[in-house]
């Protein structure tokens, strides 16, 4: 569904990606991993527009999205979480659903239609939906993320480190949340993670990242998470 | 001159906190004149804020930063520039409409001035000391060049050369090998290594094969705190590193469902 061929991306005369090939198949979670500053917050904002590939096809179903403006992109079924999440804090949690459904192309929100039937994914969110954003814990305010991104009904999402900042206990309502979005929305998901086990967990392939590069590349099932740690660690 | 026993900088239990949250949390760091020492740890460990500390773009909340025996802690921010630290950050800040000459004058008679030093006949002293650092920089064929034509690797070392001409005894260096070649982050290493002796270096970075080729000792921070201090060899087998690595935090557990 997502096919990405030599893609290159610079951030003035500094190439920070090159040659990245990479593709995540419909329904499909793959994680994208390696250390800081090696590329890959750059290559989630250059597949959903919001940096420009100097090189290189991207694919998305049919279209070829690497000309695109951002806001296309998304229309097409592209949703992400940037990291840090984005949300308002001085709006309610289903304000800022509202928000997120309003972004949609062209139709009036509604409140009913769009946003009530994420409150059965996200038990937690129909609870606080009055809270204002800015009180919510970390891990709410990832599930508010999640939520908000979903409404535009994409085809895949791509995630920002979503275990970031987050207590060890609510990590796994996290786990959880994103494995109901993959196998009963059927939404594919490409996951930055630093949490190895936790990417593990959650995706059937990878990609380890280098200097703005794809280093290696393979199956969860078929190997363990201390395979590639030494890319990872220091 | 300094007292060769004593470290040229040293942060003395330094805390730092933004609106609750603690960036550094009681860290002590010491170097030596002309020694290299660098800063590694994942995001958010507080590397660029202890650098931010020792230039005195942040004070701290408790503790103190001694450097040549001066307490930075009464030292306005200009001042601790002109007592000899220099901080170069990651995107380079060379004058582009400027030659890679004149970006060097600019730095090497900083003192008195930018504007004194493109109008002003350059000493004989400054004239020499911008042909040394324009050979240490590797440079030299391309003096007239606009810096604006160099690539991104020649740019960066423009930068370290204008820190160089600026004389400071300890230069900070944050990520100078970011989006380098192989190549030309090993010519950095290279450059640092040759420098070293005659400037302290603190260099933050993430790539390890440039941190290695550094050949100096590593601190790893964590939280804000000091995890780990040691050679590349040391800090690659220390266990508690490649947890933090690997987001594996060991007391409690992470992720392991």
């Amino acid at each position: 569904m997502l096919a990405l061929e030599g893609v290159g991306a610079a951030y003035g005369m500094s190439q920070v990606l090159s040659d990245i090939g990479l593709t995540v198949a419909a329904g499909e979670a793959v994680a994208l991993l390696g250390r800081n500053g090696v590329g890959k917050t750059t290559l989630l904002r250059t597949i959903v527009g919001l940096h420009a590939a100097n090189s290189g096809r991207i694919g998305f179903g049919t279209d070829e999205i690497a000309r695109l403006p951002a806001y296309r992109r998304a229309r097409l079924g592209i949703g992400y979480v940037p990291q840090g999440r984005g949300i308002f804090p001085q709006l309610t949690v289903e304000e800022n659903l509202s928000v997120g459904a309003s972004a949609l192309g062209g139709r009036k929100p509604s409140v009913a239609a769009d946003v009530a039937p994420l409150y059965d994914l996200f038990p937690t969110l129909a609870r606080l939906r009055a809270r204002k954003g800015g009180v919510l814990s970390g891990g709410e305010q990832q599930q508010l993320a999640l939520a908000r991104a979903l409404i535009g009904k994409p085809r895949l999402l791509l995630l920002d480190e979503p275990t970031e900042g987050i207590q060890p206990s609510i990590v796994q309502e996290i786990e959880r949340v994103l494995g109901a979005i993959r196998n009963e929305l059927g939404v594919a998901l490409l996951l930055v993670e630093q949490h190895l086990d936790f990417a593990w967990s959650i995706a059937s392939r990878y990609y380890v990242m280098q200097r703005g590069t794809v280093v290696r590349t393979g199956t969860t099932a078929h190997e363990q998470p201390d395979d590639i740690a030494p890319l990872l660690s220091v | 001159m300094i007292d060769p026993g004593s470290p040229l900088l040293s942060v003395e239990h330094v805390t730092v906190s933004f609106s609750g949250y603690t960036a550094l949390d009681d860290l002590s760091f010491a170097l030596a004149a002309g020694a290299v020492a660098v800063l590694i740890g994942p995001n958010g460990a507080g590397k660029s804020t202890l650098l931010d500390t020792i230039i005195g773009r942040v004070r701290p909340a408790s503790g103190r930063v001694m450097f040549k025996g001066t307490d930075l802690r009464s030292v306005p921010e200009y001042a601790i520039v002109r007592l000899g630290i220099c901080r170069k950050f990651q995107t380079p800040g060379v004058l582009d409409a400027l030659s890679i000459e004149e970006n060097l004058r600019v730095a090497v008679t900083r003192r008195r001035g930018a504007w004194h030093a493109l109008r002003a006949k350059p000493t004989a002293a400054e004239r020499e000391r911008v042909d040394e650092v324009l050979e240490i920089i590797g440079l030299s064929e391309r003096r007239d060049a606009l810096a604006a034509e160099l690539a991104h690797g020649m740019k960066q070392w423009l930068e370290i050369g204008m820190v160089v001409a600026s004389d400071a005894d300890l230069l900070l260096l944050d990520e100078p090998a970011a989006g380098m070649t192989h190549g030309e982050a090993e010519a950095t290493a290279r450059l640092i290594r040759s420098l070293a002796g005659r400037h302290a270096f603190i260099v933050i970075d993430h790539d390890m094969d440039f941190v290695e080729q550094l050949e100096a000792p590593v601190s790893v921070l964590n939280m804000g705190r000091m995890l780990a201090h040691g050679s590349v060899d040391e800090i690659r087998r220390n266990p508690d590193v490649a947890a933090v690595y690997l987001g594996r935090p060991r007391e409690a557990g992470v992720a392991r469902a």
